[in-house]
């Protein structure tokens, strides 16, 4: 009794590092920017709950089921002291009937759960929800906010604790919205309105990507979600709406101005009072936001150059081709786009 | 009696020679005998197992930190979709069909398949296929949307190279070889079995293997009409799922998902059959619950068809559809958890006896639990919102095909080698490789959960550096090569193995069912006397009788290995359906066909040409050459039981 005692503590001092270890790694914020287990909305906070429901259930019955496996596994190796033959048991049907009822109560508790909360995150969105427009676009993100008049890319801006529901659609194929901080995924395709909102709860900015394969880039399709307090937001909007910025009359941004003007720039882009092109992103406030090219450079002159030099080396198969611009035309380029707050 | 000869046709070609031998190349590329058909899958989807798995090593040499410079995201794309198309069509699939070939008719005690020229023809078909869908690595133009394939992503102008057309005609040749060889299993282990054998006696082998192939039936077909809308869009302009023309990519999702979930049983169910041979064997003990886990196995075949939509519940089918089918999919998880417990339950109070065969069994159940229970995690839609589409289900997956249908095949090679060749493997080679496929999987695998929770998505070429998934990622690697060190070992073993291995004899494994009871390698024609079954697990119930509740030997009753000896000196009496030439040149034909879809139709012609020439020949060739004159063969003594396929064209 001692001495099972005894190797039972030890086991429980070898067994107390490698817990807290786990659980550490389990809670102490390894997490990654991206992370879906950091909720910051209502909607992540009830995918939450399901997943720590179903993770804790699947961890209780891994630790039971393993452990007896690992048991029989091994008190039940042969041995030169077995005599002639195991004992052959063909079947238990009282048994047979337990363990087929256990993991069907198990499962019944998690779809009661998941049940409510299937219909109520799929529900119609609040009749006071901001309405944003997201449509998928191979590689980047087009966001409308129909009610607000603006149009921008890759950044989609929010107010906290508002509602906001997003009407998801294609211009081309298949994608995935998800912001996975923000609440679960929804498939974005051609021909369909698919439907996602939650209430954000936290102000922050938080990364986000294509989670539908969708071609060459899709790994390069990323976005930026902007949680903001309900003034900022009113102030973003209020800017985003303003017309462009006034560009000197001379200068290197006035210099790109005409060369934006005159180059194939304005066939795929708007720019509001300068061109009207809708196959890429709306470039009236680009340099009011903080990454260009779907979230994969910063919204700094030089990786605007960068991105300007040759759009198809930094995102392959990128629709914007690479134009051959001189760097002097890349400079003035980038001091006009970057000007246009 | 039961040889049914007909006349030979004066015309056509079945007067050409009949190919003759049973040695060198060309026996092997004519032959219709089940078991050498069974050896030409197994080898050549081994094969397919290296390269798919290289496929994966670069991805891997890629993924392992931030920013990858290997490989560019084009060719990525294509690493992955042939990865994963490789591995389920061409590596797990026939794999286990190679099972299905050799073992089956060894277990129900028949002499050959139901329709020996079709099996020849379902490999033919299935090499063609395998061929054709790799051709386009060739010109830079490897299949790149995917192994799911998600229109309209494969529709012009988004997929204008000719890498979804290899796709799209290689896996309408690979459909063809399934459905062939489903239909030539199912009508084998309906029809062939030994006397006595009834369903009730059948190895559960062969009952995983019956639910399998009427999977197969039931889901090919699904995918061929969904492929073939997907052809005629890409070659002939139809707008099936093209938005613009009104069509919808959707329905390409759902008609891929009722072919692809069944597709997944088709993977895993047959190594839940290998494994329940194998325990039961080291164990020596029956397996618990039979019955049971007969009948989880028939229910997961029905449920399977209709869980297809958990995988689309990002799709936004809507509450009611989401919910209805994590209810189907929660309820597939019963009988799955029925099947392990009674695995479990084989081996209490057994003498397990650890061969590398038991140990790869015994690590199929502890990483299939994982897998099965991840499975669980996502089948609640709204926690699968957070899940789909990233590294957590490459994780679940893998577990499941990785640690359940790769570990259970590697169960049953170690098992059925020595039948199969005659000699044992290399246990202690066999151990290394055990252990160190273990760890190599689990250090890939099990970080994958992690980063999938933490955020990282499937199919991306890169990530950026500051996600927080680079470590694992490098740790991912250094498993991923680890596994590869494992299958190296594996390779030696198996191939050093064949000359330098024990001698196996009749029985090495003390087995349980009636191909132990025959030589290893069995004769061409298996049994020399058609078994009669008394009891499951017949040949073990031979041994040391049936229904004692503690074994102990018997004297042997009439069974068929202890004469089959003497009737080795007389096997000219046994007559077996002989070697054609006319599957190869179907399946010939098929490859010509589709490489004239992609280069010039008229090549269509030739192959055309070439199925008809082969389908012909083949409808007037009888099963047995006429007898040359003078020739004194017995076609009628010791002819076998009605049950022998001798006379089944």
């Amino acid at each position: 009794m001692i001495k099972l005692s005894r190797s039972v503590a030890s086991m429980q001092r070898a067994l107390w590092p490698l817990g807290i270890a786990l659980v550490g790694f389990l809670l102490a914020g390894c997490t990654g920017p991206q992370t879906t287990i950091s909720p910051q909305s209502d909607f992540a906070n009830e995918i939450q709950f399901l997943l720590k429901l179903t993770f804790w259930s699947a961890v209780g019955v891994f630790v039971i089921v393993e452990a007896v496996l690992l048991w029989i596994a091994i008190r039940y190796r042969r041995r030169r002291t077995d005599p002639a033959m195991p004992p052959q048991i063909h079947g238990n049907t009282p048994v047979e009937i337990i363990w087929t009822i256990i993991p069907a109560v198990l499962l019944a508790i998690v779809a009661a759960f998941t049940t409510p909360i299937i219909f109520s995150t799929e529900a119609a969105p609040p009749k006071n929800a901001l309405q944003v427009r997201v449509i998928g676009h191979q590689w980047w993100w087009e966001f409308q906010y129909p009610t607000l008049g603006v149009v921008t890319a890759n950044e989609v801006h929010m107010p906290v604790n508002q509602t906001v529901t997003f009407d998801l659609e294609s211009a081309d194929v298949m994608h995935s919205f998800w912001l996975p901080r923000l609440g679960g995924k929804r498939d974005v395709i051609p021909n369909h309105v698919n439907n996602l909102w939650w209430t954000p709860n936290t102000i922050g900015t938080t990364p986000g990507q294509c989670a539908q394969f969708c071609g060459t880039s899709h790994a390069n399709m990323r976005m930026l979600a902007v949680v903001q307090s309900q003034a900022d937001f009113n102030a973003w909007v209020a800017a985003q709406k303003a017309p462009p910025a006034a560009v000197p009359a001379s200068g290197p941004a006035a210099d790109g101005k005409a060369i934006f003007a005159r180059s194939a720039c304005i066939g795929c882009h708007t720019i509001d009072g300068v061109s009207k092109g809708t196959v890429g992103p709306n470039l009236t406030h680009v340099g009011s936001r903080s990454i260009i090219a779907s979230g994969i450079l910063e919204n700094t002159p030089q990786d605007m150059a960068k991105w300007l030099k040759d759009p198809p080396a930094v995102k392959p198969g990128s629709l914007m081709p690479n134009l051959h611009l001189s760097d002097s035309d890349i400079n003035a380029l980038v001091a006009y786009l970057e000007s246009l707050k | 009696m039961a040889t049914l000869v007909r006349p030979a046709p004066r015309m056509g070609l079945s007067s050409l020679p009949r190919p003759q031998g049973d040695t060198g190349i060309w026996s092997w590329i004519t032959t219709v005998d089940h078991k050498r058909i069974g050896i030409l899958y197994g080898a050549t989807a081994f094969i397919l197992f290296m390269i798919g798995g290289i496929e994966a090593l670069i991805m891997r040499l890629q993924l392992a930190t931030p920013n990858g410079q290997v490989v560019d995201a084009d060719t990525f794309n294509q690493l992955f979709t042939m990865h994963g198309t490789t591995m389920i069509f061409l590596v797990i699939m026939p794999l286990s069909v190679a099972f299905f070939n050799y073992i089956i008719p060894l277990q129900i005690g028949a002499r050959d398949v139901a329709f020996p020229r079709m099996n020849a023809l379902s490999y033919w078909i299935f090499l063609a296929g395998a061929l054709f869908i790799n051709l386009g690595w060739l010109i830079g133009q490897a299949p790149d949307a995917g192994w799911f394939g998600y229109a309209n992503l494969t529709e012009k102008p988004y997929a204008m190279g000719l890498n979804t057309d290899f796709w799209v005609l290689g896996l309408q040749i690979l459909g063809i070889a399934s459905i062939l060889g489903s239909l030539n299993f199912f009508v084998t282990i309906v029809n062939l079995r030994a006397p006595g054998m009834r369903m009730m006696r059948m190895p559960v082998f062969c009952w995983m293997t019956m639910v399998t192939n009427i999977l197969m039936l039931l889901a090919f077909p699904v995918i061929t009409v969904a492929l073939t809308l997907l052809l005629f869009d890409r070659f002939f302009g139809t707008h099936f799922y093209v938005p613009s023309g009104g069509g919808d990519p959707q329905l390409w999702v759902h008609l891929f998902w009722v072919f692809g979930h069944p597709e997944v049983y088709i993977l895993i169910l047959p190594a839940m059959g290998m494994v329940s041979q194998v325990l039961p064997t080291f164990a020596r003990k029956p397996l618990f619950g039979t019955p049971f886990v007969i009948y989880s196995g028939i229910a997961i075949g029905f449920l399977s068809f209709g869980v297809w939509a958990h995988h689309m519940f990002a799709q936004g089918l809507g509450p009611t559809a989401d919910a209805a089918f994590a209810f189907s999919t929660m309820a597939i998880a019963v009988p799955t958890g029925v099947k392990i417990f009674n695995w479990i339950g084989t081996l209490y109070k057994g003498h397990l006896w650890y061969t590398t065969s038991m140990l790869f069994a015994v690590g199929f159940i502890a990483m299939f639990i994982i897998g099965g229970l991840s499975g669980v995690m996502h089948a609640s839609p709204p926690a699968d919102l957070q899940q789909n589409n990233t590294y957590f289900i490459v994780a679940h997956f893998h577990y499941v095909l990785f640690g359940g249908a790769i570990l259970g095949i590697f169960s049953g090679v170690y098992y059925w080698y020595p039948k199969a060749i005659g000699r044992v493997m290399n246990e202690k080679l066999g151990k290394w490789h055990f252990w160190l496929t273990m760890i190599g999987f689990n250090v890939t695998f099990f970080p994958m959960h992690w980063i999938g929770l933490d955020g990282m998505p499937r199919r991306v070429y890169t990530y950026p550096s500051g996600m927080g998934w680079g470590g694992y990622n490098m740790l991912e690697t250094v498993g991923a090569f680890v596994i590869a060190l494992a299958m190296l070992l594996f390779v030696y073993n198996a191939v050093n193995s064949m000359r330098h291995g024990d001698i196996a004899g009749n029985d090495p494994w003390d087995g349980r069912t009636l191909e132990w009871s025959i030589p290893s390698p069995p004769p061409h024609y298996n049994f020399a006397e058609i078994p009669v079954v008394t009891a499951m697990d017949d040949w073990w119930a031979k041994k040391y009788g049936a229904g004692h509740e503690v074994g102990h030997a018997v004297p042997a009753m009439a069974g068929a290995s202890q004469d089959a000896r003497a009737h080795e000196e007389h096997p000219v009496h046994i007559h077996m359906p002989d070697p054609s030439y006319f599957p190869i040149i179907v399946a010939i034909g098929m490859f010509v066909m589709a490489l004239g879809m992609v280069t010039n139709y008229w090549l269509c012609l030739v192959g055309f040409a070439f199925v008809f020439t082969g389908i012909y020949g083949w409808s007037f060739e009888p099963v047995n050459a006429p007898a040359p004159p003078g020739s004194s063969e017995v076609h009628t003594a010791l002819a076998p039981a009605p049950h022998a396929p001798v006379a089944v064209h």
